[in-house]
């Protein structure tokens, strides 16, 4: 499958002459070099897809670059090296002009502190992308009243930003970023500025959302768990370069290194696991239980069912073939051996 | 400044002087020590290098009016000179101006009258109900229902068209430049030094060069008034687009915003709060210089008060200066409620319904005419039955004079002879080289080179331009005044901080004395001493101490809080928190409002040289007698530059100290 969006050996220094750095190191210098000159690498050597239709989380901590990198994929930002490929198009080759014609509408994006224009109302806001093209008035303001009938905010367009709470303020965010029914979406830590409660149902409300819209999806976030909600798949970015690339289950079962372990180590695994990374071949003659669990099933559904059982149950395929199975010792073993080592 | 960029000898004795520890003292004593060399050899140093002798001065005020008089009457191409081009543009401003005073007051003809004054009594009681409330809609309709009847309706209005006339002009030329200084970085920093010289000219610089080109009368003095207020509002217009946050103008941009779209529908909304503060002050100023600009000719207000005050008519000027206070108030609350005022979701339904206001508006001034057609009066206040308060405040003053007088001069007498006059004649031994070396010695020290240069360059000037010993008895007259308003003001404002109502009253009463026009603090001046230094300083105190007052209660107020706890919890008593906590941290920012009490000061000094004294402002009031546009560039940059070094010196300071602090 092509990638919707992909960013190739992608580089942001700041400093006095960051494209001269890069070019006296052949395109990639290394870290001793950067830093003894004073430079300042923002993002290092990013390459990443996006596909079609998915979610795909750039997680890290605050200052590792992953705000840095999706201004790179959107060109806010102006990366120093590097390709950001856009349907298979060199974003960074392309003119002003039509570059302003890809974000008026391909592109749409929410911000962590919503960027509402506080001088206009809810309807004008999300129709704020609409009136830039030059749509006419009666046609933007419907299409705006229908995606904020689509966010649950019907009844409010005539509000003012400051008049809405910090939840509703974001669902106006974005209905503005999806008025233009954009293909892919950036979201910059959309909930964090929002309560935990609040966050919650937000986040709930964007996978309705998704379910709905199946959009191409780069979304950041500083919180791991959040990640893990949302994810199909996690880029972990450490001091501007990406660590480790995968689906949340891979990041568990296999962390590239420390600083994703350390991530890892805390999150509720019989919620994220399936069953099929804890099962084994069953052994032969070994009598096993009548009955059966899916492969897909997360061990948290399930569990109740292994342990109440004497015997290891059958683990199944979509089909119906029985192909490993599972027992109580197999979910001990996940919920306490490996979290506990590590806690020491 | 970054250690780095400084040679390794300068260095060493940067170091040597801040010492370890405890060396405030040690610090004092090398930045005055070269001052206090020269000026103990200052006796045995030759003549030139303590005054510079006549024929070496720059002949400053010749270059200038050799240039004024070439664009006067040098023909472009053989067509126009400048000053035919500057009066034709001067003269546009007459349509705009004729016809606000004619809606005003005056009428388009006979059968067409102006507003009759209860319309716009009305009309300012609902603009206040919409902008803030009932409230306000009440003091403005106090405010204008005064105007008429006692008997300055004419004069009022007119001072407010000009207003209404020159803000919107000032307001949108600096807007203008802002937004080419924010776009274009070259123009920025040609434009900031520009607005630093701007802001810091006294009022009166402006008035010769426009009556030159302009003519004296009514519009010269509008468009004094509008070079006077723009600046403010370039320089606001780029903080405010500076100010926009980072994700609005992604916003936009993700948007797809063109580079027009983005600075017309984002970044000039988004700065409206800081664009609004610069509307007020535009405002302000406005009424500060058409009050004054009544010296070049301007009609209104400050033309009768400048004529009552010259004839010593002193029960009528202070009628007249009510009238001044009250407009000013209702200006500066309106505009500060427009400011605040946050848009609201409309109702649905028919038109009165959605626009309230506006319908109520309407009303007022359809039902105005009709009554004004019936009852004269009401369209405008027959002076029979106008109320006068000028003999109330002459008996007033006449009591004054009966029991006070003594006491006053006595005061007044004293202080001239035992401090006023020494401290003049010390001021008169002081050779420009000590300036020089003072402030190059602190400038080197809190800024580093560049800001000693400059330093030099405002002090070399200052020698130079041929009025070094009008130049000397304004800095004794603005010190003087100067340390005056920073005991009473660091007194009041500690006084203030101390309790949240304290705060409020005082505040109040800051607010609403900053916004009166600096001309009527001569009243009460003029009042109690009659003509001299002493009432100038007067003048100067009462005016100057105010940004003194209202930064220290804000220094005061922003300690952060949980280092006053750590030191209530250390067991300090309230006055050990004072004194050992809250006053070092709120230094910096008292230190800033003495900056500005030193600016008011150099303003206030030239226009209390209309009540007789002898420095830099008498020159300035001759140079208007005299027509000589140089001499009173030359003259007022002597009062922007000695403002401007003060500027420069505590704003190094400031920063370096906050620095220290972890304030920034």
């Amino acid at each position: 499958m092509e990638a919707k969006i992909a960013c190739r050996n992608v580089w942001k220094l700041y400093g006095k002459d960051p494209e001269g750095l890069l070019d006296a190191h052949g395109g990639n210098p290394p870290d001793d070099a950067i830093l003894e000159d004073g430079y300042i690498p923002a993002v290092r050597h990013a390459t990443l897809d996006v596909f079609p239709g998915e979610i795909l989380v750039i997680m890290g901590l605050s200052g590792s670059g992953k705000s840095t990198l999706v201004r790179c994929l959107s060109r806010l930002i102006e990366p120093t090296a590097g390709e950001v490929l856009f349907d298979g198009q060199d974003l960074l080759k392309i003119p002003a002009k039509e570059l302003i014609e890809i974000r008026r509408h391909k592109m749409g994006m929410v911000f962590q502190h919503f960027a509402l224009l506080p001088h206009r109302t809810v309807l004008q806001n999300v129709a704020f992308p609409l009136e830039v093209q030059g749509i006419d008035r009666a046609t933007r303001e419907k299409r705006a009243l229908e995606v904020i009938e689509l966010v649950g905010l019907k009844g409010r367009d005539g509000y003012y930003p400051r008049e809405l709470s910090g939840g509703q303020q974001q669902r106006v965010g974005i209905a503005r970023s999806l008025a233009v029914e954009p293909d892919v979406w950036f979201l910059d830590e959309p909930f964090s500025a929002l309560d935990p409660l609040i966050r919650r149902e937000m986040q709930d409300e964007f996978l309705r959302l998704q379910t709905m819209l199946q959009k191409t999806i780069a979304f950041i976030t500083h919180d791991f768990d959040e990640a893990i909600r949302l994810a199909d798949r996690i880029a972990i970015m450490n001091e501007g370069r990406i660590v480790q690339i995968g689906t949340p289950e891979e990041l568990v079962t296999q962390p590239a290194d420390d600083y994703v372990a350390n991530f890892t180590r805390d999150v509720a695994r019989e919620k994220l696991l399936t069953v099929a990374s804890i099962m084994e071949a069953p052994a032969d003659g070994e009598a096993l239980s009548d009955t059966a669990v899916r492969q897909t099933d997360k061990v948290a559904d399930v569990a109740r069912r292994i342990i109440d059982s004497e015997l290891p149950l059958r683990v199944t395929e979509g089909d119906g073939r029985v192909i490993g199975a599972v027992g109580r010792a197999h979910v001990l073993d996940m919920l306490f051996s490996a979290a506990g080592e590590d806690r020491g | 400044m970054a250690e780095a960029a400084i040679p390794a000898g300068e260095l060493a004795i940067r170091r040597w002087v801040a010492g370890s520890g405890q060396s405030g003292l040690r610090v004092a004593l090398f930045l005055l020590a070269p001052f206090v060399l020269v000026l103990l050899i200052g006796p045995w140093l030759p003549d030139w290098l303590r005054i510079v002798p006549k024929d070496w001065s720059a002949p400053f005020v010749g270059w200038i009016n050799v240039v004024v008089e070439a664009l006067r009457t040098e023909e472009i191409f053989g067509l126009l000179t400048f000053r035919d081009i500057t009066r034709a543009i001067a003269n546009l401003i007459d349509y705009p101006l004729d016809f606000v005073e004619a809606v005003l007051v005056a009428g388009f003809s006979d059968s067409v009258p102006g507003l009759p004054w209860i319309a716009v009594t009305g009309l300012a009681v609902v603009l206040g109900w919409y902008l803030r409330g009932r409230q306000l809609g009440i003091v403005a309709g106090i405010c204008f229902a005064y105007m008429a009847i006692f008997g300055k309706w004419e004069l009022s209005m007119v001072t407010l068209s000009v207003v209404l006339v020159a803000a919107p002009v000032a307001g949108a030329i600096g807007v203008a430049l802002g937004i080419v200084a924010y776009k274009k970085a070259w123009f920025e920093k040609v434009l900031w030094p520009v607005l630093n010289v701007m802001q810091a000219l006294p009022h009166f610089s402006y008035m010769i060069p426009v009556a030159i080109f302009i003519g004296i009368g009514h519009k010269a003095g509008t468009i004094a008034t509008i070079i006077f207020a723009f600046p403010v509002m370039s320089r606001l217009t780029i903080l405010g687009l500076k100010g926009v946050s980072p994700e609005v103008r992604e916003a936009g941009i993700m948007a797809g915003c063109t580079k027009r779209q983005m600075l017309w529908k984002v970044e000039l909304p988004a700065a409206r709060p800081t664009l609004m503060v610069g509307v007020n002050q535009v405002i302000m100023l406005c009424l500060a210089m058409v009050v004054l600009a009544s010296f070049v000719g301007a009609k209104g207000l400050g033309h009768d008060l400048l004529n009552r005050l010259r004839s010593l008519w002193i029960g009528q000027a202070l009628e007249i200066g009510v009238v001044i206070v009250f407009m000013a108030i209702i200006l500066d609350r309106l505009s500060q409620a427009w400011a605040e005022k946050q848009p609201e979701h409309a109702r649905e339904g028919p038109f009165h319904v959605r626009h309230p206001f506006a319908t109520a508006g309407i009303a007022v001034v359809v039902i105005s005419y009709i009554l004004a057609a019936f009852i004269p009066a009401l369209q405008l206040w027959p002076k029979s039955l106008s109320v006068t308060t000028a003999p109330m405040w002459d008996a007033m003053i006449d009591a004054i004079v009966v029991y006070a007088f003594d006491y006053l001069e006595l005061i007044k007498d004293t202080l001239l002879v035992h401090v006023l006059i020494p401290m003049r004649d010390l001021y008169l031994l002081l050779p420009w080289s000590a300036l020089l070396v003072f402030a190059v010695t602190l400038g080197w020290y809190y800024g580093g080179w560049p800001v000693a240069g400059i330093q030099a360059l405002f002090a070399l000037y200052l020698a130079f331009a041929g009025f070094w010993e009008r130049t000397l008895i304004t800095a004794y007259m603005v010190s003087f005044a100067v340390i005056v308003c920073v005991v009473i003001g660091s007194i009041v404002g500690v006084w203030a901080a101390a309790g949240p109502r304290r705060t409020k009253v005082v505040e109040l009463v800051l607010d609403t004395f900053q916004t009166f026009p600096s001309f009527i603090y001569l009243i009460p001046a003029i009042m109690l001493f009659n003509v001299n230094d002493f009432a100038a300083i007067m003048a100067i105190v009462i005016y100057a101490t105010i940004p003194t007052t209202r930064l220290t209660i804000f220094g005061l107020k922003t300690v952060p809080h949980d280092i006053v706890e750590a030191a209530i919890a250390s067991g300090c008593t309230p006055r050990q928190v004072l004194w050992k906590v809250r006053m070092p941290l709120a230094f910096p920012a008292i230190m800033l409002g003495i900056n500005q009490t030193i600016m008011y000061a150099l303003f206030m000094v030239v226009i209390a040289a209309f009540i007789g004294t002898t420095d830099l402002g008498q020159e300035i009031f001759r140079s208007k007698a005299e027509n000589d546009a140089g001499k009173s560039l030359v003259v007022g940059l002597c009062v922007a530059f000695m403002g401007l070094m003060a500027d420069q010196l505590i704003n190094a300071w400031a920063r370096e100290r906050k620095k220290v602090l972890g304030l920034e």
